[in-house]
């Protein structure tokens, strides 16, 4: 194992250096990625789109992934940060901030009481009860018709200017709009990491692992899912208040299950119980919706026959498969 | 020892009942501190069921449980841990994906640092060298990179009981800790138990009654869901009931 290689100056080996510098420095990796990704993009629409449902997928992935606990009604939490946010806006008058707010303690509050009711149960039980609640709450924003607009969806929230001490910031023009909203994501990606890295991010890989040797340990295993449960809806409610001000206007579909099962989606096809694969994910569906849109109306059928790929052929996921790939590769050197 | 010193754990009329099967009727008994104890039975007389109950995955359907004097029936499983009991169980049941030394800090970790959310674990080297320390203590020093699912089964035992330990426990219970170890494997776990139990209270389930017969102090034996004899083991050796009981079986 020792013996002196030349391998150090390989191509291989560079790529090895720079993914472990990846790896180590993920939040200020991401960050940097994000910060020049809009250049990269055909448009900014779709580049603040990324960023947000790369969010709401983090946010989904850290129960999926990292705990373990399939949820198919994460879309309740997008939605209810989306139309808190806008009700806020659109009927009471509230300053964008304070309205974002809301929709992220609302969220937060609905994954109390989603999460306390569901973590009761396991497996395909959870997921039932999380998308039936799901759509319970997706019915009631449905016929809540005077305050959601019920069918046609909030409109009229609107965000003309963003004022940061001295500077008037022009929120309609998309490239300013996509960086207002990096910040949030930035802010949001940075807490994930460190939880992750906290002990309690121990803790949560132990539950997802083994929840009796968990509770053997001394950990109280209903009480961390419920935490995580809390942590993941405020951060997908967070992604739904952006999207919001994003498209300004909160479309019933934010609630529809459909959405719920695109965070799945977006988790598998980047990989689940990584960093950054949830991100991956979202960009890889994203951006395939957008071009394959442009050429056939049954989108959805190649979206489908995309994924079905990854996950028979590379079930890690696009990033999950590229770690290991390199994990092998350091460990075979 | 003092006779007035207050028993590590008092069982109290315990039963266990599944429907309408009575795994455990109204048993007695008391440990003392600082003691091996092991409870011996042939299979189905009732050993696991005990252990279950004594170590909190389910609570007694009637009786009590004392633990140094304190009433502890009912409390939640991840409270025994911290109250100071701690388990190994029968089947091999530890973190599989997860390296041996991150294994044990998870465990440490429970008495330090258990919902810090924001400070990263890396900065704890005091738990990380714990966690060492105990891997070194059962013999594992040199695979603590190495995911638990890659160990030997009795390697993965010993991971257990290092597992246990870092929860600072007063009380040990085991259940079956050599079950399908090689017989050089089981001198090395029997030894390992031996030098615990000169700083704890260790309380084994075992079947095979030879086993503990060279190193417990006290054995009880357990025979359709109630104690038949309890005793050192010259005494429960020569005891009549008791062999009839084994009879026929190792």
């Amino acid at each position: 194992m020792s013996a002196p290689q030349a391998t150090s100056a390989t191509p291989t080996a560079y790529a090895r250096g720079l993914f472990d510098m990846v790896q180590r420095h993920r939040v200020a990796a991401v960050l940097l990625f994000l910060l020049v990704f809009p250049l990269l993009m055909p448009y900014h629409a779709l580049a603040v789109n990324i960023l947000i449902f790369g969010l709401f997928a983090v946010g989904f992935n850290l129960l999926f992934g990292y705990t373990g606990l399939l949820s198919f009604g994460h879309a309740a939490f997008l939605g209810v940060g989306s139309y808190l946010t806008g009700i806020a806006m659109v009927h009471f008058g509230w300053h964008w901030l304070l309205a974002l707010g809301l929709g992220v303690v609302s969220a937060s509050l609905a994954g109390v009481l989603i999460g306390y009711l569901a973590i009761r149960t396991r497996g395909i039980y959870f997921s039932m009860v999380t998308l039936a609640l799901a759509q319970i709450v997706y019915y009631a924003f449905y016929k809540a018709e005077r305050w959601t607009g019920g069918e046609n969806g909030l409109r009229g929230i609107q965000v003309p200017a963003i004022e940061v001490g001295p500077w008037t910031l022009d929120f309609l023009n998309p490239v300013t709009k996509y960086y207002v909203i990096y910040v949030f994501v930035a802010a949001a990606l940075w807490f994930v990491s460190r939880l992750l890295a906290s002990p309690f991010g121990a803790v949560i890989e132990a539950v997802r692992e083994n929840e009796q040797r968990a509770a053997a340990c001394g950990y109280d295993v209903a009480r961390s899912k419920l935490l995580v449960f809390v942590i993941s809806a405020a951060l997908c409610g967070l992604a739904g208040g952006l999207r919001a001000l994003h498209l300004s206007v909160v479309p019933i579909d934010s609630l529809h299950y459909l959405q719920s099962g695109q965070a799945v989606m977006m988790c598998l096809l980047g990989g689940m119980g990584t960093f950054f694969g949830p991100f991956v994910g979202a960009a890889v569906f994203l951006t395939l919706e957008d071009v394959v849109t442009t050429l056939t109306r049954y989108w959805m059928g190649v979206v489908g026959a995309v994924f079905m790929f990854f996950v028979l052929f590379f079930p890690a996921g696009i990033w999950g498969t590229l770690v290991q790939r390199v994990q092998r590769a350091v460990q075979a050197r | 020892m003092s006779a007035t010193e207050t028993p590590i754990l008092e069982v109290e009329g315990v039963s266990k009942h599944f429907g309408r099967f009575v795994a455990l009727n109204k048993v007695t008994a008391s440990f003392q501190p600082r003691k091996l104890s092991a409870i011996i039975g042939p299979n189905g007389a009732g050993k696991s069921t005990f252990f279950n109950v004594v170590s909190g995955a389910f609570p007694p359907t009637a009786g009590r449980l004392k633990f140094k004097g304190r009433d502890i029936t009912g409390l939640a499983q991840h409270e025994f841990a911290r109250i100071g009991i701690a388990k190994s169980f029968q089947i091999t049941n530890v973190f599989k994906q997860l390296s041996a030394h991150e294994n044990v800090r998870v465990a440490v970790q429970m008495r330090h640092a258990r919902y810090e959310l924001l400070r990263p674990r890396e900065a704890m080297r005091e738990l990380a060298d714990r966690a060492a320390e105990l891997l070194a203590r059962v013999g594992l020093a040199g695979l603590r990179d190495r995911p638990a699912a890659d160990l030997a089964h009795g390697q993965q035992r010993a991971l257990e009981v290092a597992m246990a330990l870092a929860a600072e426990p007063e009380l040990l219970l085991m259940d079956e800790p050599t079950a399908g170890m090689s017989p050089e494997e089981t001198v090395v776990m029997m030894d390992l138990i031996t030098a615990l139990a000169a700083e704890r209270s260790v309380i084994i389930v075992e079947h095979k009654m030879k086993l503990v017969m060279g190193i417990c102090e006290r054995l009880l034996v357990l025979h359709h869901g109630e104690f038949l004899a309890e005793g050192t083991p010259e005494e429960i050796k020569a005891n009549a009931e008791v062999r009839r009981v084994y009879l026929g079986q190792g």
